[in-house]
C-alpha cells in the first residue's frame, strides 16, 4: 500500500487510476499529474519507488488545488452559506430536488432516489 | 453562461434611485419592488426589499452573503404541495 499526502492508500491498481482515490483528484488531473511527473501511468501503485512517490507528493502539492479535508471544508462551506441565505437553490437541497432548473416530471432520479408511489392514504380507524 | 464582464451586473435603474434615497435619508423602510432580476450588489446589502411573487411581496433582508445572487431567488413563485394527504374520497 503506497501512502500519498497524509493518509491517502491507494491500492494495488495502475498508478493512473488509484490516484483518482484521492478526493480532489479524477483521472483527467491524475493523466496530467503521471505526464508532468513523467512516471509510467501503467506501473502498480504498490510498485512505486520511494522517490517517485516524493515526486509524486510534490506534485500533488503543486497543483495547488485544494484536496481531501480542505476541499470537503470548502464544499461544506459553499452549502452553508447557499442554505443560510435562503435562495430558490437552498429550497431545492432541502428537498431533494434538481436545483439547476431540470424537469421534475420525469426524470430527476439521481435527486429524488428512487422511485415511490404516491397516493391518497386511508384513514386508520 | 455568464453575463458580459463588459456590462457589469444588472440592476434595474429605478431599485438603484431607490436605494440611493433610501441611503441618503438613512431609511431603513422596505423597498417595494417588481425587480426580481436584479442582481444585488454590495450598495443593497442591509435593506429590506419587498419583493414581488407574483401575488404578494415578500419580505428580503439583504444580508453580505447574498450580494451576487437575484433578489427574485428569495421570493419563491410557486408554493409546495406534496402528495399523500387523507382525502374525503378515500376515506369512504
Amino acid at each position: 500500500m503506497a501512502r500519498l499526502i497524509g493518509v491517502e492508500i491507494p491500492n494495488e491498481k495502475k498508478i493512473e487510476y488509484s490516484l483518482p482515490y484521492i478526493y480532489g483528484i479524477g483521472l483527467p488531473l491524475s493523466r496530467k499529474i503521471l505526464a508532468a511527473t513523467k512516471i509510467d501511468p501503467n506501473t502498480r501503485a504498490g510498485e512505486l519507488t520511494d522517490e517517485q512517490l516524493a515526486v509524486l507528493t510534490q506534485a500533488i502539492q503543486a497543483t495547488n488545488l485544494p484536496m481531501e479535508g480542505d476541499l470537503r471544508r470548502e464544499i461544506g462551506a459553499h452549502m452553508k452559506r447557499i442554505l443560510s441565505i435562503n435562495c430558490y437553490r437552498a429550497h431545492r437541497h432541502r428537498r431533494g430536488l434538481p436545483s439547476r432548473g431540470q424537469r421534475t416530471h420525469t426524470n430527476g432520479r439521481t435527486r429524488k432516489g428512487s422511485r415511490k408511489t404516491v397516493g391518497a392514504q386511508a384513514k386508520k380507524k | 453562461m455568464g453575463r458580459s464582464l463588459k456590462k457589469g451586473p444588472f440592476v434595474q435603474q429605478a431599485l438603484l434611485e431607490k436605494v440611493d434615497k433610501a441611503n441618503e435619508t438613512n431609511s431603513k423602510k422596505p423597498i417595494k419592488t417588481w425587480a426580481r432580476s436584479s442582481m444585488i450588489t454590495p450598495d443593497l446589502v442591509g435593506h429590506t426589499f419587498l419583493v414581488h411573487n407574483g401575488k404578494d411581496f415578500v419580505s428580503v433582508y439583504v444580508t453580505e452573503n447574498m450580494v451576487g445572487h437575484r433578489l427574485g431567488e428569495f421570493a419563491l413563485t410557486r408554493v409546495f404541495k406534496s402528495h399523500g394527504g387523507i382525502t374525503v374520497k378515500v376515506a369512504k
